[in-house]
């Protein structure tokens, strides 16, 4: 109509969300922990950039990674370290894992009628030193485990993980059993195979992989020694240490 | 009557006043308590939980529009489902027995949810329906039952406490909260169980299984049910109901998590893996399905 009005009734519909594509990957050991994603964001079928990073540092035991709709992790990954900057002003001290996990919890289940669309996996280091690794619903449900894949690729990692990590339907040889834990070298090598595959298989992930590890405080960096372009986050030594191992994936 | 609505309706009093705090610039989401030591209380540091809500007409209308997959499965937001979980009375307290599975449509999301959350000591409650909602109110639900012992000097009540729980998920009806929950425990009045779920309903009994593969579950527990079940009785009973559903309802399986109520508190029993009760049961004793079906009849047992 001249006048701006419809002559028919029009409907709208509140769609705020996208899918940003992209697959995240997490596995605790006895030590140590990765935490890994892929740096491709996409939007249906074009790639809107090559390196947008979903895995982020919280502190110096703790590292998130995010999974979903980007602009809801970035949000969210903000809001979190602000929460942990605060919490470092009130208490002079870095928020421990099970708290921040439990942080995560409540924050996007305050959302929980205008939900955040992230799959958040916490991973680090747990105050009695041991790896672990958190993974979340949208809405915060959330569970410690010994590794999780989230995103795109989940459907084609996780099983792939199931088998290699808790040796799901492989028998042990006769009087021989399975390690309930793997050293880091092994752990490294399936990460890298899961998203060399994965970025294969799916179209959404590929372009770069960002592998961060956390390591316990006092625990040998022999094994990084020998990685190739390996780089330390944590400035100072005698306490836990972040790592951050880059590698190119396919960008086809 | 209904808070909730109130609190976040875009018509009223209230949605003026928060109207006006919006165009003087007070932000509602962060108060200066959270500076203090109450910085890691996530949406708690104002004492009750506070909720954001998208500013539409309907805003439950919007969450269902992105999170509900049963009316429609290509919604981006999935939110965990599925379950059996069984609770019964019996003279030597209360067995509750659930499964792990958690299920995101089609795709197994989890394997090895926690489906019994442990509220205290002495009060257990199970988890069917959103995953988030149960584990969220439940664990609110503790921090309530702490308070109330610290005020009034006793431990709460199993029928107390899952009053303030039902009472709590009533405020919200209609605003897309999921759950199913049995609130189980032990107090003056000895075991008892209330099934409470997001409806508001609240029911006191004896035999409670709640969710996809409680029929199942139902079919073996009311054929072996009696008061005078024995403890190792009673616990194998519950074993078996979840075996039942875990092998019959494909949103249940994976593994069983026992759990045992007497007088002085709640204890874990195990877990069970649901293939391994298949074909060797509890402790390799007999399986529950694979023996009696296959037994003298097939190639594979040539022997008998």
């Amino acid at each position: 109509m001249p006048d701006g009005s419809y002559a028919h009734p029009q409907q709208r519909q509140f769609n705020p969300y996208t899918e940003n594509g992209g697959t995240i990957l997490a596995i605790a050991g006895a030590d140590f922990t990765v935490i890994a994603g892929d740096t491709r964001q996409s939007e249906g079928y074009s790639i809107q950039t090559r390196y947008a990073p979903k895995v982020f540092r919280l502190t110096d035991r703790a590292v998130l990674a995010v999974n979903g709709f980007a602009a809801d992790g970035n949000m969210f990954v903000k809001t979190v370290k602000q929460r942990l900057e605060w919490y470092r002003h009130a208490h002079a001290k870095d928020m421990p894992l099970r708290a921040i996990a439990r942080l995560i919890q409540t924050m996007l289940y305050a959302r929980r009628f205008f939900p955040y669309y992230v799959y958040n996996i916490l991973g680090g280091i747990e105050e009695d030193g041991s790896g672990a690794v958190y993974s979340f619903d949208p809405v915060g449900s959330y569970e410690r485990e010994a590794c999780r894949a989230a995103g795109a690729a989940q459907s084609l990692v996780q099983p792939f993980l199931d088998n290699q990590i808790y040796f799901r339907n492989q028998t042990p040889a006769p009087g021989t059993s399975h390690p309930t834990h793997l050293p880091l070298p092994d752990v490294l090598a399936i990460v890298i195979d899961s998203f060399t595959s994965a970025t294969e298989r799916h179209i959404e992930v590929g372009d770069g992989l960002e592998m961060y590890v956390v390591l316990a405080k006092g625990r040998s960096t022999q094994e990084l020694a020998s990685i190739r372009g390996a780089q330390e986050l944590t400035p100072k030594e005698g306490g836990d240490r972040i790592f951050v191992i880059r590698r190119e994936l396919k960008k086809d | 009557m209904n808070t909730f609505a109130e609190r976040f309706s875009v018509s009223g009093s209230a949605a003026e006043i928060r109207r006006a705090k919006e165009v003087i610039g007070e932000d509602d989401d962060f108060t200066g308590v959270m500076w203090g030591s109450a910085g890691g209380f996530g949406n708690l540091s104002k004492g009750v939980p506070t909720f954001s809500v998208p500013s539409v007409p309907d805003p439950t209308d919007f969450l269902r529009l992105h999170t509900d997959d049963h009316a429609d499965p290509s919604c981006k937001i999935k939110i965990k489902h599925g379950t059996t979980t069984l609770a019964f009375r019996f003279q030597g307290g209360v067995i509750v027995a659930v499964d792990s599975r958690a299920t995101a449509g089609s795709y197994v999301a989890s394997g090895t949810v926690k489906k019994v959350i442990e509220i205290n000591p002495y009060l257990l409650g199970t988890m069917a329906g959103g995953a988030a909602d149960c584990q969220y109110w439940e664990t609110y639900l503790g921090i309530e039952c702490r308070l109330h012992e610290l005020r009034n000097r006793e431990r709460i009540s199993v029928a107390a406490a899952s009053k303030y729980l039902s009472n709590l998920v009533y405020s919200y009806k209609g605003m897309g909260l999921s759950m199913g929950t049995m609130i189980c425990g032990w107090d003056k009045t000895g075991p008892a169980i209330f099934y409470v779920d997001s409806d508001g309903t609240r029911l006191k009994g004896d035999l409670f299984s709640v969710g996809s593969g409680s029929t199942f579950a139902y079919g073996v527990l009311d054929q072996g049910y009696r008061w005078d079940l024995t403890d190792e009785e009673a616990q194998e009973l519950g074993r078996r109901s979840i075996y039942a559903a875990g092998h019959r309802d494909a949103f249940s399986g994976n593994t069983i998590n026992l759990y045992h109520v007497k007088q002085d508190g709640w204890k874990f029993i195990g877990n069970y893996d649901v293939s391994e009760m298949h074909y060797n049961g509890p402790g390799g004793t007999g399986g529950y399905g694979y023996g009696v079906r296959v037994e003298g009849r097939t190639s594979a047992n040539p022997a008998s």
